[in-house]
């Protein structure tokens, strides 16, 4: 709302464009009205609307916040529960139909040792097969302040195990963890960009609003961070953290890590965009009016490009989330206990291990899913960011 | 000119001091020394030191002078080109770099090549035959190119080759040559394994540079002066290779700076899935063992790689675009 009151005159000429972009969407004049009374984020949405693979990205990140919030429910046994006899289970195919019939069910694995490599070998035997059911009882979780016992699916005879996407070495099951993993890493990979993200505004905007010294100081520390290469450094900070830190402890300094010299770009586009901005007329018509230096800059000078911070830090995502993949792949971001795609996939590191259990991979196969749809949903973010261009 | 490179050039001893204070703040930052961890090590093989031998060694290594000494200490030594020792290997760490530091800049020359090889003409193509199925095709793979970590790529063309061929795609040379002294064969012998490392790091740098090269060359396509050459009857071919294409050339340029960084930054993953003999898996080790003077003289060396990268950009960028020169 500030905006429109700032910068009237030039809303006018843009909503001119805005029809014309618009033509066949809107030809009625009713709509041509429903234009230019438009918000900002009205117009961004209606242009990111187009772009059908952004819309599916985002409803899928969307669902994918649900796993965030809770990877439980998806999830159909404790992450940790092991068992030696269980382990390189290959993926266990699950049916919807039987006979004909809607039926739910999974293959049953039979091992089997082969006597010339010792190697455990599973088979499906058809003559048995495990049921499973949508919703049923597993292990208690808490959904907001109550306990329950839902899961997404589970085997129906609670005492046994089902392995969607197979087990690893110590038989745990990889379809649990992975719901776990894409809870670590996809926070890890938004907190860092949102700390980024304030760290480029914030040294952006004095650098872009003051200029000067400040000016001066900050563009000389882009510079030398814009030097740096990002992942060795990145690796002696996280070797540098204390061993006996706990999980949460070094979850939170590899997402600071993480940001520090993650904000740079951002930095610079921010200082660019209150460069060009600071000389127009509705900032000091706000100065002369007597507004504080803060309230300009955050009702009058942000809210003007906030859709591209926020189609920048979209973009940003994918990266911290390899990022930290590749940490943990390591052995030096996060570790177990925590559970991450890189921690995952520390289980298939040599090929001797993943021609045995090629599963072993799904977790990278996430990875590339996962940095896909931001990079989708972002690139039609940007495009949108700014709904009065050509 | 000259007066821009010297100038550019003279920041470089600036920056490597910030770096190295930096850099020796980082190495000695976690709790213990060389010593904790080494005694941890022969604890664990059965034998074991007293500490009055562990100090014993850590006063001959200097380990037990205050931060800032050490630090004066490693720059003194710094200067006069000597890395220190290496704890872990008992060698000198000059020597220790000096081994696989041709592979590190080798494995990220031949990354960088293939990928500009790559997405020019991928580039041109996809601008050229915008909205066909090539252009889809490109626009497919550079998704999915920037979507997978390389170290993962690296693993799942591991595992194909192994699992239909029965190949072992690690290391940069076959077992005859590894041990071997330079010779014209062992060279032959590089050649033929890192296309596969390089392609794999030039694969995500390419997918970027393609969708500058096609959205950059799809700007200048729309110029009138296309049409002008069209109207003088110029080729299609000569006319798109002789303008648009090299003003659209000059974006890329540019993006070198932050690209050769990351390159080097990549390669210390890939190198360590693939077990390439470069000075990422290097690191990695000192870095765990803290093998304190090992991974700061590395990690020195990367800044280094990179600062000098970001300037050979710049001075590209100022023979490519005259435009610039000017300023």
């Amino acid at each position: 709302m500030t905006q429109k009151k700032g910068s009237s005159s030039k809303q006018n000429e843009f909503t001119m464009i805005a029809d014309k972009e618009n033509a066949e969407e809107f030809s009625s004049s009713a709509s041509e009205e429903k234009v230019s009374v438009a918000s900002n984020w009205k117009l961004v949405w209606w242009r990111y609307r187009k772009n059908r693979l952004a819309v599916i990205s985002l409803f899928l990140l969307f669902f994918v916040l649900t796993i965030i919030i809770f990877p439980d429910f998806y999830a159909n046994q404790y992450s940790e529960k092991t068992n030696a006899r269980e382990a390189y289970i290959p993926i266990q195919k699950i049916h919807f139909f039987k006979d004909g019939k809607v039926d739910l069910w999974a293959e049953k694995l039979v091992g089997k040792r082969n006597m010339k490599t010792l190697a455990m070998e599973w088979v499906s035997d058809p003559a048995q097969s495990v049921d499973v059911k949508f919703f049923g009882k597993g292990f208690q979780w808490k959904f907001l302040f109550w306990n329950t016992e839902r899961h997404l699916l589970v085997p129906a005879d609670a005492s046994t195990r089902i392995f969607i996407l197979g087990s690893d070495r110590m038989g745990r099951d990889q379809w649990s963890r992975l719901m776990y993993a894409t809870k670590t890493s996809l926070t890890v990979g938004m907190v860092s960009v949102l700390i980024s993200v304030l760290l480029g505004v914030l040294l952006g905007g004095i650098s872009g609003y003051f200029g000067g010294t400040a000016d001066m100081i900050i563009q000389r520390l882009i510079e030398i961070l814009n030097s740096v290469p990002y992942v060795p450094i990145w690796m002696a900070m996280t070797a540098a953290l204390p061993r006996n830190w706990s999980s949460e402890q070094r979850f939170f300094a590899i997402t600071v890590i993480l940001s520090l010299l993650g904000w740079t770009t951002l930095g610079r586009e921010v200082r660019g965009k209150f460069l060009s901005i600071r000389e127009e007329d509705y900032v000091l018509a706000a100065e002369l009016i007597g507004c504080s230096k803060f309230r300009i800059i955050a009702n009058h000078m942000v809210p003007t490009f906030l859709s591209h911070i926020i189609a920048t830090g979209t973009l940003m995502i994918p990266q911290m989330i390899v990022n930290e993949t590749s940490l943990s792949f390591l052995g030096l971001g996060l570790r177990p206990p925590a559970i991450s795609y890189g921690v995952m996939l520390q289980e298939a590191q040599n090929v001797k291990t993943m021609a045995q259990a090629p599963w072993l991979m799904i977790p990278g196969l996430v990875v590339v899913i996962a940095v896909l749809m931001f990079n989708l949903a972002g690139d039609g973010l940007r495009d949108a960011a700014d709904p009065y261009s050509k | 000119m000259a007066s821009y490179i010297a100038k550019r050039l003279l920041v470089i001893p600036l920056l490597l001091l910030v770096f190295s204070i930096v850099i020796f703040f980082l190495i000695q930052a976690p709790p213990g020394d060389f010593m904790t961890t080494y005694s941890a090590i022969l604890a664990g093989s059965g034998s074991s030191m007293d500490n009055e031998q562990l100090n014993l060694m850590r006063i001959d290594y200097g380990l037990d002078k205050p931060m800032h000494i050490q630090y004066i200490r490693w720059m003194g030594k710094l200067l006069h080109g000597d890395m220190g020792l290496s704890l872990l290997y008992m060698l000198p760490n000059t020597k220790l770099i000096g081994d696989r530091i041709g592979l590190t800049v080798l494995l990220a020359f031949f990354s960088f090549i293939l990928s500009w090889l790559i997405a020019i003409p991928a580039g041109i193509y996809s601008a050229t035959h915008k909205n066909s199925i090539g252009d889809y095709f490109f626009t497919v793979i550079n998704y999915i190119g920037v979507a997978i970590p390389n170290f993962f790529l690296a693993l799942l063309l591991m595992w194909i080759c192994y699992d239909l061929w029965g190949l072992n795609l690690v290391g940069l040379f076959s077992p005859k040559y590894e041990m071997a002294p330079w010779s014209w064969a062992k060279v032959g012998d590089l050649l033929s394994h890192i296309w596969l490392p390089s392609l794999i790091l030039a694969l995500g740098g390419s997918a970027r540079l393609t969708r500058i090269m096609r959205a950059n060359l799809l700007d200048e396509l729309g110029k009138p002066y296309m049409i002008t050459g069209r109207a003088k009857g110029m080729s299609e071919w000569a006319l798109v290779m002789k303008y648009p294409v090299r003003l659209a050339i000059n974006p890329l340029v540019s993006t070198i700076g932050n690209y050769i960084p990351q390159l080097f930054s990549g390669s210390l993953v890939v190198a360590t899935v693939m077990n390439l003999q470069n000075i990422g898996p290097l690191l990695l080790q000192a870095l765990s063992m803290q093998d304190m003077y090992l991974s700061g003289s590395i990690l020195l060396v990367y800044c280094l790689l990179a600062i000098i990268g970001t300037i050979l950009s710049d001075m590209l960028l100022v023979w490519v675009d005259p435009r610039i020169r000017m300023e």
